[in-house]
Parts: structure tokens; C-alpha cells; sequence
């Protein structure tokens, strides 16, 4: 976008997130970077004024973990409509998986998708493959596709399954300054399960997936980090256990880093009892203390993020048997609002009764985390932390495009303007996301996303993508 | 909206488990009759659409509509348009518009039936999903221990089965017989043992109000029915077990093991039976078995399943 273009932008009334308080004041957009936080700023002539009152402002949110699926399956997503969904629900960065068909597990994939995404309304980071056609056999040419700017490498959708390949991975990672991403998933214990293996599976006669195919790759995983010395992140950690291990791995120092998605947060395994193939992800939803254990876990900082896993998929995939559909849920849209409810709002909020149901489990499980059982509330900072500022770091999109804050004169106009008084039930068909599975269908949610500024340019007016 | 169907045992409850069973004690006494069949269903169609193969259980529910005078229609996935690629949605949704009244659906995949009830106007009869439930088994299970109780006790059958014992035998993780039988047994007031290896029982039981064993001669013993479920060669791939010689051998019930047994104790089995795996050929034939009396059972509950759906208000009052 020329910069000559764009317009002066004050975002007025609002309270503005920094990096440790949040603060009344405006916001002075102009020429693609903030110019002036503070009070009651003067709006200079031929601006445009955002209302702002009454919301949180912050900085562009990044997610670490979306699929936007072009090329392969341009009916499911595209990266003009996923980063349109993106915009929508807050961000302006968002790292695009590399499970797209084919791959991006080459140089010239990097490039290609790299290209689809200059026009995009969000900066789109391009992930790329650790192994040749995410097949877990050989390396994918990672320096290569590093030296185009990837930054991070998964084969997100499959765990690489032989320890040694992982170990060669790591090691041949370290000096290349980049960061392996794993989804933990032994697939020898899935054994074709769908679901959480539990009382739900096993009343619901569907083949479950024990808690412990995320976590014994996790464990094995957080082993080969100390026997590297390589950084790995960890995507979408959904048990009590995972993130207890997390937790001492970062005790002991270890430099790894984790995240959770919104649904494993706010929904358990109960919701499969209707066979509802919205309800099929990877990992599977579970038990409500594991969902305690979760929110516990981004509450004190052991998870650094939340990311989507944003994984549209075409309508009539959805209209499958259970356990013949493809796991995956749109998020894009929504994280903003579903973390709000279930990090910032407590049992004196006015909660909507299913964010209210799964905070509080009536059955103990026998499945316990030695977190804290009561985890204090996240606030306007933490909240923006685990959503913008931390993936940032993550990701290297704070360095390079300079997303996740801190807001102050000089840095890019990436910002985030959140009313977290406006109540709104989700239309999968209203939008933006080409494919319509969400698991929040017809849910209400607490605040919504109401402006979004990327480099200064205004994509969302309103709650309306402007492009 | 769709009509009220019959997709889980856990629907009926233990009234509407009983309401079919006497409305199925009627119907049983029309299978005596030289015409066994009554006007109650003349004009409404019942379809069975059909995703797995099943001989066994589309007859029972065909002959059970064509005795209660409904048309029925046929659906099988290997002769239809599911070939061609056409969706499980259209395909019912199409059903739907040609004004079926009841679709008993079977498929392979846990939950279709509760997916096409969400679908269609017509009212959907689980006719058996993948492991989930097979809840008119169930009932012709009820049925069939209730009507060996009478006859034993020589009085009219009771309307529960309170401190009966029944061991459920073998593959209950992979079986649908045994979901829908343990809801049910358990609703009327049976003591439900369920007997396997630890691989072939579910990963939890929580909720289910059974006791689990793992060693079939301790348990036969303390129970007055066992029912023993088919065991598949595929389990062997998967190691669910060693093979079928050491099924046989710790579960299957064999005639050494029959011969031990107390003369009243009853067998039972959903059908089809592996004779010489699971259970022995002439055990499976003796007089101790109900396997006959199950098949019989299936038509007469499968008549009150459907009247009751079907029926309107003034014909189930005077019915």
C-alpha cells in the first residue's frame, strides 16, 4: 500500500493497552505509524476520527496457527478471504500453515504464497514444512526456504513421528535462527481415533484418542530440546498434562514455547454427544479440567499464546459422518471475543451460561493438573500479551513489520480497537471466512472487535472490513 | 423440526422402555394369527435406508411395517446413487420429499441416524450405528428375557427385570448391541457384568452402572444370562486380541464350558453368530438359547416402535 495514501486517523475515547497498564487516551495514526498517544489529542485537519469509546485500543493482534488453505483448496479459504476473516476478528499478522496441496515445503512455494499475500488485508508470514511433503521421512531444504524469511516450520496437521528425524531437525535448525513448531500427535496411539478417548468416546461408541498421543510426543519433544539446545514452540496444547510438562520445562529453563487455541479453552468433549462434526478438531476437545488446566496455563504465562488453529473446511465436509469429516474449526473472527469471555470475565461478570458451564465443571476429574485450581483473571494486558504482543515475538513479526506492540509515537499503526461491552451471537453464514464451521454457531460471545488499523491503513471501520 | 424418533435407548427412559414392550405383547399375539397383520400404519411408508449391509435387521423392520399394513421402501447403499457420489444429506433429504413417513436408518459411522433426524420432517428409527447403539435390538433383548422369565415363572411377564443377572461376553468396545442392551437391561433394573479383556471393554464404563470382570468362568457362575457378542477376525490386525483359538479359549463359550453351567442359566445372542468362535454350534442350538426367540422378539418391537411413532393419537388410544 503507498503510504502516500493513507489517511490520517485519530482513534478517540478509547483506553489504550500498552505493554504494562492500560490508559485513557487517544491514538494519532498518520502516514502508517502512531504519531501521539495521550488525551484528548487534537484532531488535525482532513483526519478521520474512529470512535473508540468505551473500547480497549491495542495492538494488531498475530496468530500464530492459521490455515488459509490456497493453493489446494481455494473452496474451503483463500488468503484474500482468510486474511479479510483475520482483519475482522483483530489481526494484523497471521502465519499461514504450510499443510496447503501442495506443500510449502520449497523455496518456490514459499514464494508463490508469498506473492497471493501482498495484496492481503493482514500481513500474511509464510510457515513452511520441517519435512518433504509433510510426509515425516526427509527434511524439507529449510535454509533455503529461511533465507526467503521463513521463520517458522511445522507440519502442522501431522506430528513428525520418528524421534530421530525430529532430533536431525532440531539440530540442523539451531544455527539457522529459526523455530520449529510441532503438533504433538502420536499417531500409533490416535489409532483411528476421533475424539477424546473418555467416558464421552466410550458411550458415543467412537474411537477415542487417549490424552496421551499429544502428550508422549510432547514429552519425547521437550527431551530432544534439551538434548539440542534448538527452540521449539508448541501449538495447540489441549490436556492438564501437556501443560504441567510445559510448565517444568520452562522451570528448568528450557526454550520452548507453547500455545492454546479458543475452543480448547471454552469447550469440552460433551459438545460430541450430538455427533456434530463441528466438534471434530485436532487435537480433540476434552474434559473440562483439562480445560481448566489450559486457561490455568495461559494465566500463568506457562502457554504464551493463544493462536486459532483457523482450519475452514467446505460445507458439505461438515454435512460427513463424525468420523468420516476433517478435523478443523474457523477462528479467526471469533478468538478475540471467546478468549475475552473465558480469560477476562469471572463469576461476577454477566457471562453467557455456556462460557459459565465449562468454567465450572460440576464433576472432578480423576485427570488433575498440579495448577493452581483457581486461576486469578487475565486483564486488558494480559489479554493483548497472549494475543498480540508474545506471538509477535514468537514469530519474529514484531521485528520484521513490526506487529505486537508496544504502542508509543513511532511505532506502526497496527491497532486493534475492541468493545468489550457489545454482545453479538455468531452467524456462521454472516462471515467473512469462505467456510461456515464454527463451533460457536449461534453462540453469544462477550465484546467484538470494532476498528483495525494495519500500517496505518483502516481494514475494519465498524465491524466492517473495508476491502 | 423433525418428529419425535427413537435414536438412543437413553431416549425412552424406563416408562417408554415399558409402553413398547406392552404395546409389542399385542403385536407378538398378531404373529399368531392366520393373517398376522392389522390395518394400523395402511398409508403411511416406511423406509429402511440402508448404509451397511444387514439382512437380518431391514427384514425384521420390513416385515414389522408390512404387518402393521405401512408401504415400505427400500434404500441399500450398494444399489443407489450413493455410488455416484451423492451426499448422505441428499439422499435423505430426497427420501424426505417423497413423503416417507419413517426412515429406519443403519450406517456404519456412530451418530448418522441422529444427523438425518436433524435433516427430515420423517421420523428416524436408529437402525444401528457404527458402535453407538442398536436400541431396537435392545428391545427385542427386553422382550425376550421377559418372556423366558413368564414362562419359567409361569405367571405374565413383568414389567421389569430387577435382580436379574446378565453377563454381556467379549467385544463390547466395538459393539452396539451392547451400549443400547446396558442402557436398557439397567433402566429395567437388570445387574449388567460386562466380561472381556481389558481391550475389548470400553476405556470407561463411568456412568454406566455396570460391574466389569475379566475372567468368564469366575462370572458364569454369579449370573443367570449370558450374552455373548460376535468377535471379528479384524481384531486380530489391530491386537485387540491374539487370535480367535485364545478367544475362544478364556471367552468363547464352549461346550466343556456349557456343560458346567447350571440348566437354567439362559444364552443369548444378537445374531450372526460365529459357531465354534464365540459360541459353540450346539450350545448355540440348545435349549438353554434365546437366539430364536431374539429374531422373533425383533419383528414384534419393531411394530410398536413404529405404531408408536406413526400411529396418530386416536388409533394408539383405541389401539
Amino acid at each position: 500500500m503507498a503510504e502516500a495514501r493513507l489517511p490520517t486517523v485519530v482513534l478517540r475515547g478509547g483506553t489504550v493497552v500498552g505493554a504494562d497498564r492500560a490508559e485513557r487516551g487517544d491514538v494519532l495514526v498518520e502516514g502508517g505509524r502512531i504519531v501521539a498517544i495521550g488525551p484528548g489529542i487534537e484532531v488535525p485537519r482532513g483526519s478521520s476520527v474512529l470512535d473508540a469509546g468505551g473500547c480497549l485500543v491495542g495492538p494488531g493482534l498475530v496468530d500464530l496457527h492459521a490455515h488459509l488453505r490456497e493453493p489446494g483448496h481455494e473452496e474451503a479459504e483463500t488468503i484474500e478471504t482468510g486474511s479479510r476473516a483475520a482483519a475482522l476478528g483483530g489481526y494484523s499478522a497471521v502465519v499461514a500453515m504450510a499443510n496447503t496441496d501442495p506443500p510449502i515445503d520449497h523455496p518456490a512455494a514459499v514464494r508463490a504464497v508469498a506473492e497471493l499475500a501482498k495484496g492481503a488485508l493482514v500481513e500474511v508470514a509464510v510457515a513452511g514444512a520441517i519435512t518433504k511433503g509433510r510426509a515425516g521421512e526427509r527434511l524439507a531444504p529449510l535454509a533455503e526456504m529461511a533465507a526467503l524469511g521463513v521463520r517458522i516450520f511445522s507440519d502442522d496437521g501431522r506430528g513428525v513421528q520418528h524421534a530421530g528425524l525430529m532430533r536431525r531437525a532440531l539440530e540442523y535448525a539451531r544455527p539457522l535462527g529459526v523455530l520449529l513448531a510441532q503438533h504433538c500427535e502420536d499417531e500409533d496411539l490416535v489409532a483411528g481415533g476421533v475424539m477424546h478417548e473418555g467416558a464421552w468416546s466410550s458411550r458415543l461408541g467412537l474411537p477415542g484418542q487417549p490424552a496421551l498421543a499429544e502428550e508422549s510426543m510432547l514429552a519425547r519433544d521437550l527431551d530432544l530440546v534439551r538434548l539440542t539446545g534448538a527452540p521449539m514452540h508448541f501449538l495447540h496444547l489441549s490436556t492438564a498434562r501437556s501443560v504441567e510438562l510445559v510448565r517444568r520445562a520452562r522451570a528448568e529453563g528450557l526454550p520452548v514455547t507453547a500455545e492454546a487455541t479458543p475452543h480448547h479453552l471454552t469447550l469440552t468433549d460433551a459438545e460430541v454427544a450430538g455427533f456434530d462434526p463441528l466438534y471434530r478438531v485436532n487435537p480433540p476437545l476434552r474434559p473440562a479440567a483439562d480445560v481448566a488446566a489450559v486457561r490455568a496455563g495461559l494465566l500463568d504465562g506457562t502457554i504464551d499464546a493463544v493462536a486459532t488453529d483457523h482450519a475452514p473446511h467446505a460445507p458439505d465436509t461438515k454435512e460427513l459422518p463424525f468420523d468420516q469429516a476433517p478435523p478443523g474449526m474457523i477462528g479467526l473472527e471469533t478468538a478475540l471475543s471467546v478468549a475475552y469471555g473465558a480469560l477476562c470475565l469471572g463469576p461476577e461478570d454477566d457471562v453467557p451460561g455456556w462460557l459459565r458451564a465449562v468454567a465450572e465443571p460440576d464433576a472432578p476429574s480423576p485427570r488433575r493438573s498440579q495448577a493452581p485450581p483457581v486461576p486469578r483473571l487475565a486483564g486488558a494486558v494480559e489479554l493483548f500479551r497472549l494475543m498480540s504482543s508474545r506471538p509477535a515475538a514468537i514469530s519474529g513479526l514484531d521485528a520484521r513489520g513490526g506487529h505486537g506492540g508496544p504502542l508509543a509515537p513511532g511505532a506502526r499503526g497496527h491497532l486493534c480497537v475492541f468493545d468489550p461491552g457489545e454482545r453479538w451471537r455468531v452467524d456462521p453464514g454472516a462471515g467473512a471466512s469462505r467456510s461456515a464451521n464454527t463451533p460457536f454457531a449461534s453462540r453469544e460471545l462477550v465484546g467484538r472487535v470494532r476498528h483495525v488499523l494495519v500500517a496505518g491503513e483502516p481494514v475494519v471501520v465498524g465491524g466492517e472490513a473495508q476491502r | 423440526m423433525s418428529r419425535p424418533g427413537l435414536l438412543s435407548v437413553a431416549d425412552l427412559g424406563r416408562e417408554g422402555i415399558v409402553e413398547l414392550l406392552h404395546l409389542a405383547d399385542s403385536f407378538a399375539q398378531v404373529a399368531a394369527r392366520p393373517i398376522p397383520k392389522v390395518p394400523a400404519l395402511r398409508g403411511r411408508t416406511v423406509a429402511t435406508v440402508f448404509y451397511e449391509s444387514s439382512t437380518r435387521t431391514r427384514l425384521s423392520f420390513e416385515t414389522a411395517a408390512k404387518r402393521l399394513s405401512a408401504d415400505t421402501m427400500t434404500f441399500t447403499a450398494q444399489t443407489s446413487s450413493v455410488t455416484k457420489g451423492e451426499s448422505l444429506r441428499d439422499t435423505v433429504e430426497t427420501l424426505d420429499a417423497m413423503g416417507v413417513d419413517a426412515m429406519v436408518v443403519r450406517h456404519a459411522s456412530a451418530g448418522v441416524p441422529a444427523r438425518v433426524a436433524g435433516w427430515v420432517r420423517a421420523a428416524v428409527v436408529n437402525g444401528g450405528d457404527g458402535e453407538h447403539e442398536h436400541p431396537t435390538q435392545a428391545l427385542a433383548d427386553c422382550f425376550t428375557l421377559r418372556e423366558a422369565l413368564a414362562r419359567r415363572g409361569g405367571g405374565q411377564p413383568a414389567d421389569d427385570l430387577k435382580g436379574l443377572r446378565v453377563a454381556i461376553v467379549g467385544d463390547v468396545r466395538h459393539s452396539r448391541v451392547a451400549r443400547s442392551d446396558v442402557l436398557a437391561l439397567g433402566a429395567l433394573g437388570a445387574e449388567v457384568v460386562l466380561v472381556g479383556p481389558p481391550t475389548l471393554l470400553p476405556p470407561s464404563t463411568e456412568g454406566w452402572g455396570v460391574a466389569v470382570a475379566h475372567d468368564l468362568d469366575e462370572v458364569l457362575g454369579e449370573v443367570d444370562v449370558v450374552y455373548l457378542l460376535r468377535i471379528q477376525a479384524e481384531r486380530l490386525r489391530e491386537a485387540f486380541v491374539p487370535s480367535l483359538e485364545e478367544y475362544t479359549e478364556r471367552f468363547g463359550l464352549t461346550r466343556a464350558r456349557a456343560r458346567r453351567l447350571p440348566e437354567e442359566l439362559l444364552v443369548m445372542h444378537p445374531g450372526p453368530m460365529v459357531r465354534g468362535v464365540e459360541i459353540d454350534a450346539e450350545v448355540a442350538g440348545s435349549a438353554r438359547s434365546l437366539v430364536t426367540s431374539q429374531v422373533r422378539s425383533g419383528v414384534a418391537v419393531r411394530m410398536a416402535v413404529l405404531f408408536r411413532l406413526l400411529a396418530r393419537a386416536e388409533e394408539r388410544a383405541g389401539g
